[in-house]
């Protein structure tokens, strides 16, 4: 087998199938097999899916800046697959909101999406992930040229308003969102100041 | 009066002080060992904790629901109380080796009676009463819970305030040997409340002490918190150490955290929303996944008897 086979054969599914472990706890908890969901199940699901679509967003953020200071060229080849995770744990969040937390009651969905800003930039970030999922497609990156990349730069607007409706939802203990804030920080500084120095090369050519 | 023992109760049914205080280990054991043979994490379910001390001679009240009470587990793994940590089961896991005893309790301010008592002193003169409320949290989600405790107005009235007196203010104990949670800077130590001489005389307020007939758990209080079941549970001070009847309106903890979030009222209203989330509908806790949320009732379904405190009050303003 050669590598690109390996890759297509063992290691993607293997990646594929670690990332779906917190998903498949999620239903071996409600089932009491694994652990629990606790007094509160249903704020426990969502919290659970919300904090998963985050850490997979900044992994997905963090693959490109790892690839560059490490050489591992391997790692791109995962960013796509990680990043449709992020929109699918992101996607389980706001079902279990809708469905579970909600009741499919409309009235008050719609209510919580207009007139409660941290709820309005968490359903932002959906749609912008939703965006990027539906265009994620070889052929339709293709089809669409530099348009794609322009369209696929707002994973990191999708980012920032995430991090920013985990911040704005907590009562007191901004602990985890401050974590996640300064990955985020981290990761968009790198970019910046690769930016930079590659502007820099430009102009004054050595 | 409180830990007394029941006289018709069998000597094998009394736990000792030891097994008493190691059900937590106890419970723990259990749950490892079924989580191995699971395969699984070693956090297990929480069996209802018969063996917490029993409380003797406790007369229902009329003022009780007869709602279905939430489980023992639910209502002692479920809680906000910061000084032990500000995930949800982490005063369950904190609180175990807290001390309530000794325990004392200062009584100051505007009364004719002050001073510091033993919490069993403390205790002595007043009848405990089974209370079973509905628990409304400003986070939107409820309980019910089947309280043991004293009427607040019994206990205001044995100290007798005097004129000058406005206000009752309470505080939590502030001991960081015992609260890792006092290390964080969630909130200006130490957990303060207050409630007005009117509302602290009203007959709903009690100082509960017990849970489903026995001693209450350490993470939900103990030995002795608020309940005011028509405010946001962020009213119920746990572990009471100071009891001060003020003249002017004493700081409360939240309120001091977030003004513009937390009233000192924190009378329970579904018009009046939370700056960041609606407070029309609530969360039943053991409900299950699937269950809607409920309307949440003006000053909790307890309307009948506290609205009169408030008939001259904007309750938009004074949240």
């Amino acid at each position: 087998m050669n590598t690109l086979q390996q890759i297509r054969l063992i290691w993607k599914p293997s990646v594929f199938l670690l990332c779906l472990i917190p998903a498949v706890l999620v239903v071996t908890d409600a089932f009491e097999l694994t652990g629990r969901l606790g007094a509160n199940p249903i704020e426990e699901i969502q919290d659970r899916f919300g904090n998963w679509a985050l850490r997979f967003i900044l992994i997905t953020l963090a693959i490109t800046p790892l690839r560059r200071l490490s050489d591992w060229n391997w790692l791109s080849r995962y960013r796509r697959m990680i990043g449709l995770f992020a929109f699918f744990y992101a996607l389980m969040h706001f079902l279990a909101w809708l469905i579970l937390d909600q009741g499919l009651l409309l009235s008050a969905i719609l209510e919580d999406i207009v007139k409660r800003p941290f709820i309005s930039i968490g359903f932002l970030a959906v749609l912008l992930l939703l965006a990027l999922a539906l265009t994620s497609f070889t052929a339709i990156r293709r089809r669409m040229g530099r348009n794609w990349q322009k369209l696929h730069n707002s994973v990191y607007l999708a980012a920032i308003l995430g991090v920013s409706h985990y911040w704005w939802q907590v009562k007191k203990d901004i602990t985890e969102p401050l974590i996640y804030a300064t990955i985020l920080a981290v990761l968009l500084a790198a970019r910046l100041g690769w930016r930079y120095r590659r502007h820099r090369a430009k102009k004054n050519p050595a | 009066m409180l830990i007394k023992k029941p006289a018709d109760l069998k000597p094998s049914e009394i736990t000792s002080e030891k097994n008493y205080l190691n059900r937590r280990d106890f419970i723990r054991g259990g749950a490892i060992a079924g989580g191995a043979l699971l395969g699984g994490s070693a956090v297990g379910a929480v069996i209802p904790d018969a063996r917490l001390g029993k409380l003797a001679n406790v007369t229902k009240s009329p003022y009780s629901t007869s709602e279905k009470a939430n489980s023992f587990e639910d209502i002692s793994t479920y809680n906000n109380f910061y000084e032990f940590g500000l995930g949800k089961e982490d005063p369950f896991q904190n609180a175990e080796n807290f001390k309530t005893r000794p325990w004392t309790i200062e009584v100051s301010g505007h009364a004719e009676k002050t001073g510091s008592f033993d919490f069993d002193d403390f205790m002595k003169p007043f009848d405990l009463e089974e209370r079973i409320y509905r628990m409304r949290c400003v986070e939107a989600w409820s309980m019910v819970i089947p309280w043991v405790g004293i009427s607040l107005a019994e206990v205001v009235k044995h100290f007798n305030p005097t004129s000058k007196a406005k206000y009752v203010a309470f505080e939590t104990l502030n001991d960081r040997e015992q609260m890792p949670g006092l290390n964080g800077r969630s909130l200006d130590w130490p957990y303060r409340e207050g409630l007005s001489i009117a509302e602290a005389t009203n007959p709903l307020p009690i100082l509960a002490v017990g849970i489903y007939g026995n001693v209450i758990p350490n993470q939900n209080g103990a030995p002795i918190r608020l309940v005011t079941p028509w405010k946001y549970g962020f009213k119920g001070i746990k572990s009471i150490v100071k009891i001060k009847f003020t003249s002017t309106r004493p700081q409360t903890s939240w309120n001091m955290a977030a003004a513009n979030e937390y009233g000192f009222y924190a009378n329970v209203n579904p018009e009046v929303s939370h700056p960041r989330w609606s407070q029309a509908r609530e969360r039943r806790i053991g409900a299950g996944i699937f269950a809607d949320k409920q309307e949440t009732l003006m000053f909790n379904g307890y309307g009948e008897d506290v609205a009169h405190l408030y008939k001259d009050l904007d309750l938009r303003r004074n949240f």
